[in-house]
Order: C-alpha cells, then sequence, then structure tokens
C-alpha cells in the first residue's frame, strides 16, 4: 500500500471503502512471532479462542498458525497454551 | 430588510439560530449561556422550528451528539460557556479532524478556580489549537450576524471545519439591545441547504473517527492546518456577501483612528466598545491614539494585523486571559510572534485586564495609554502587567 501525500487525504479522512482495514497489515508492528511445536499440540483450540485479532487458524491436519499479516505478536496464545505447544520467537 | 427590535442578546443569538434550518441542538445551560438553551429549546418545542433538540446530561455529551449528528449530515448547534466548554475540549480536535461543520456560541466566562461565573476570555484561550475556527463579536448586532454567517463558513465545501463564536458573558449575552434581526427570507437567501462531505448513512457506509499511526498522522495535522489557514478566503466571501445583502460589512481586524495613530491599542470582544470610548477621549485631548479590534481568532489573520499596526510607535495589546508562567496574555503572544520578523514595528506592551467579570471603565482604558506614553524609555516594552492589580 503506498502512502498518500497531505494532499491526496480524502476530507477528514473517511474511510469510505468498507472492510478496508484489511490492507493494513497490523503484523507490521510485531516483534516477537508464535511458532507451534506439533509433537507437544493437543489440538485443543485455546490459542484460536484466546488470540484477540481471530489471525490464529486451523490447518487441514487440525493444527493451529498464525496469520502473520495481522499476528502483532501480543503472545496471549503462548501464555495460554497449556501443554506449552507455542514458543514466542524474536523477530 | 429585518425588522428592527430590541432583545436580550442571548435570547436573539437562539432566534437567530433558529432561522437557519437547524436539524439539532444539543446544549447544555450554564451561566451565562443558559438563556441560548432555552429559549432554543422553546422554539423546537412550540413546533416554531423543525429540529430536535436533545436534552444531554452534559457538555461532554452535547459535543458528543453534535459531533454524531453533523456526521449523520445534520446541521447542528450546541452552545456552551467556561466549565462546560473546558469538559467539551476533549472532543473538540474530534469535531475538526473529522471536518464537522458544527456551530457553537460560546458565552465566554472565567475558568474556575476559584469558581467565578463573571466575563473574561479564559475558557477559549485554552481551546486554540483544537482546530476550530474562532471568531469574537463586540456587540448584539455583530452576535447576530456571525451566529448565521457561522453555517456559511463552516458548510462551505472549501472549509467543512467546526466555527466558534465567542460572545462575552453577561457584557454582551445579558444586555438587552436594539439590532436589526435579519427575516427567515433574507436568511434562506443567504444560508444554502447543508450538503456534507460524507454522511454515516447505511446506504453507502463509512468509516468517520479512524485510527491513525505515525505514517500518517504527520500528514492529517498538515491537512487540517492547511485547511484552516484556507478558511481565511471563504470567511472574507461570506463577510463581503453579507455587507451586500445586509449592509453591514465584517473584516479580520477592524481599526479605529487607526491609520494616523501614534499609540493603539488592540482589544478583543465587547471590550473595544468601551476603549474606542478611550480613544475618542485622547483624540479630544490631542493624543494620537487609535484602535484595532480583533475579530478572527482563529484562522489568524497575521497580514491585516501587520498592516494595521506597523506604522504605529507603541501599540498596547489588551487580553482577558494569561498563559501562566508565560509571555504574558495569549493575544500578546501572537501579535509578537507575527511581528517578530518585521523591519517596521511598533514598540509593543501588554495589560492583562477584565479578569472575572473586573469592570473595566473608560478610564482605565485611557490610563494604559498615558501610562504607555509615560514610558519614554520604553522599559516596559516587551512585558506584561495586571492592569488594576491591588499590590
Amino acid at each position: 500500500m503506498s502512502l498518500k501525500t497531505w494532499k491526496e487525504l480524502p476530507i477528514g479522512c473517511v474511510v469510505s471503502d468498507p472492510g478496508s482495514a484489511s490492507e493494513y497489515h497490523t503484523g507490521s508492528w510485531r516483534s516477537q512471532r508464535p511458532t507451534w511445536d506439533n509433537a507437544k499440540c493437543i489440538k485443543c483450540g485455546i490459542c484460536y479462542i484466546y488470540c484477540p485479532e481471530g489471525c490464529v487458524q486451523q490447518t487441514e491436519d487440525g493444527f493451529f498458525q498464525a496469520d502473520l499479516d495481522y499476528c502483532k505478536g501480543c503472545g496471549i496464545c503462548a501464555h495460554e497454551c497449556w501443554p506449552r505447544a507455542i514458543k514466542m520467537e524474536e523477530e | 430588510m429585518g425588522k428592527r427590535i430590541g432583545m436580550e442578546v442571548a435570547i436573539a443569538v437562539a432566534e437567530a439560530v433558529g432561522l437557519c434550518d437547524i436539524d439539532m441542538a444539543a446544549v447544555y445551560p450554564i451561566t451565562p449561556q443558559s438563556h441560548i438553551a432555552e429559549h432554543l429549546s422553546d422554539l423546537v418545542a412550540n413546533g416554531e422550528i423543525d429540529a430536535e433538540f436533545v436534552t444531554v446530561e452534559s457538555e461532554h455529551s452535547a459535543m458528543s451528539a453534535v459531533i454524531g449528528a453533523s456526521g449523520a449530515g445534520a446541521r447542528a448547534f450546541t452552545a456552551t460557556s467556561s466549565q462546560g466548554l473546558m469538559l467539551m475540549h476533549e472532543l473538540l480536535p474530534i469535531a475538526s479532524a473529522m471536518r464537522l461543520p458544527i456551530c457553537m456560541a460560546i458565552a465566554n466566562r472565567a475558568v474556575s478556580g476559584p469558581l467565578n461565573i463573571l466575563n473574561d476570555h479564559t475558557d477559549i484561550m485554552p481551546q486554540r489549537d483544537c482546530g476550530w475556527i474562532a471568531l469574537f463579536v463586540e456587540n448584539g448586532q455583530e452576535a447576530i450576524d456571525l451566529s448565521i454567517q457561522a453555517f456559511k463558513i463552516a458548510e462551505h465545501k472549501d472549509v467543512m471545519l467546526p466555527v466558534c463564536v465567542n460572545i462575552d458573558g453577561f457584557q454582551l449575552t445579558h444586555m438587552v439591545e436594539p439590532f436589526e434581526m435579519p427575516s427567515k427570507e433574507e436568511v434562506d437567501k443567504f444560508l444554502p441547504p447543508f450538503v456534507p462531505h460524507a454522511t454515516l448513512h447505511p446506504a453507502k457506509p463509512v468509516t468517520m473517527g479512524a485510527f491513525a499511526m505515525s505514517d500518517y498522522f504527520t500528514e492529517i495535522m498538515k491537512a487540517k492546518d492547511e485547511a484552516l489557514k484556507s478558511s481565511k478566503k471563504v470567511i472574507l466571501e461570506v463577510w463581503d456577501e453579507w455587507a451586500k445583502l445586509f449592509g453591514r460589512s465584517y473584516k479580520p481586524v477592524e481599526t479605529y483612528k487607526a491609520d494616523d495613530a501614534d499609540v493603539l491599542m488592540l482589544t478583543m470582544g465587547s471590550m473595544g466598545e468601551t476603549a474606542q470610548m478611550a480613544i475618542d477621549e485622547l483624540r479630544a485631548k490631542g493624543v494620537k491614539a487609535g484602535l484595532v479590534k480583533l475579530r478572527m481568532w482563529r484562522p489568524f489573520p497575521f497580514e491585516e494585523i501587520k498592516a494595521a499596526i506597523k506604522n504605529a510607535k507603541k501599540l498596547i495589546v489588551t487580553d482577558r486571559a494569561i498563559t501562566f508562567g508565560g509571555p504574558g496574555g495569549p493575544v500578546f503572544a501572537e501579535i509578537k510572534s507575527a511581528m517578530c520578523t518585521e523591519t517596521q514595528r511598533p514598540l509593543i506592551y501588554n495589560y492583562i485586564y477584565g479578569l472575572g467579570g473586573r469592570d473595566v471603565p473608560v478610564g482605565d482604558f485611557v490610563g494604559m495609554f498615558e501610562k504607555v506614553l509615560a514610558d519614554t524609555e520604553n522599559k516596559a516594552v516587551g512585558t506584561y502587567e495586571f492592569w488594576g492589580v491591588r499590590e
């Protein structure tokens, strides 16, 4: 997404394209990323439930992964994962 | 032509707003603004105007309600004073950032503490950097005229900014004055229907007041600054049109016997009329005194101010507020910054006066001139003083 100049901004910065927030990749804020050790994962889905961004997804084999376009690296998934299958790694 | 009537100024402001086809008003009563709230709610309750009057529980809610209504495409009005304006403060930059043409009457009153209900400008000055167009009036006629003009200025497609009209509390709001009230037909001719730049209509969903991080915030602030600066052109156009339609002309900076003056005084608001009497007294004594009245506080009329004061030897800037621990009065600071790059400029003095409703009679203005003229060694240039303070 190319950044607009001040002259190109819509008046009052009105967002006239509904749902366009998805174009903004908040994953760029992240300093740590969650990584799953599938040997420890019991597929309980608690990471999926607790992710405040809704960016943890279940894959076809039943394990989980984060959509790194939107994962801000908050670490809640790793904190809540009681089998300790998720680790936060520095970017 | 409109009718010549006598009326309390606050009531007349509500009447004038009532002529402007407002869709809604949310006004929380506070002295000395309450008569605007009361009379406007009467106009709505009596069916004299077709608008919603939202009875909010605070000024924070009043400003929030007009922001919502304006965002939905309504012509929205509010009014407040002092503590009410302070409570609105959080919302003021949001209204201007969203470019919502809300109009607000402010019955200027001292800010607590201690609690004081009387007039000065300590309520509007902390709102200076909120991105609103801020205009000051000197008498009841101007209060009416600017209350109507405010909608046209705010809603102009090249402006789309909120406007506040500053009316000195009590000294103006509670005076019964004679003036000409425009007719509904005249206002209809002057004021076109409001065409919002965007609305919250569900048929075309938009987001207003969204989030912005460091990658956009600077550009957004720049756009807001440019919008406010360029609003001046539209304000001047609206005043030209008003002069043609109603025969009363308005300028960002008004002058009185200033052209050949050696020593000038600068006022803002209702004190101008008293100061004008002092000028006449001084002129009768042979003192070449003159008056400059600042009507447009934001956007600040740099060029007009420079032109009005540059030829004088001395200038007395009067302020009805103080920036504590700072440069003196806020108007003084502005004038000094406007003139600092000019090679030809007067020696500038500052008196802080009329705080918390303290009366400033004609003799006090004469006294300020005499004190400045007696400063032959220019010792007090660039300093500020609380006029009449008990030592």
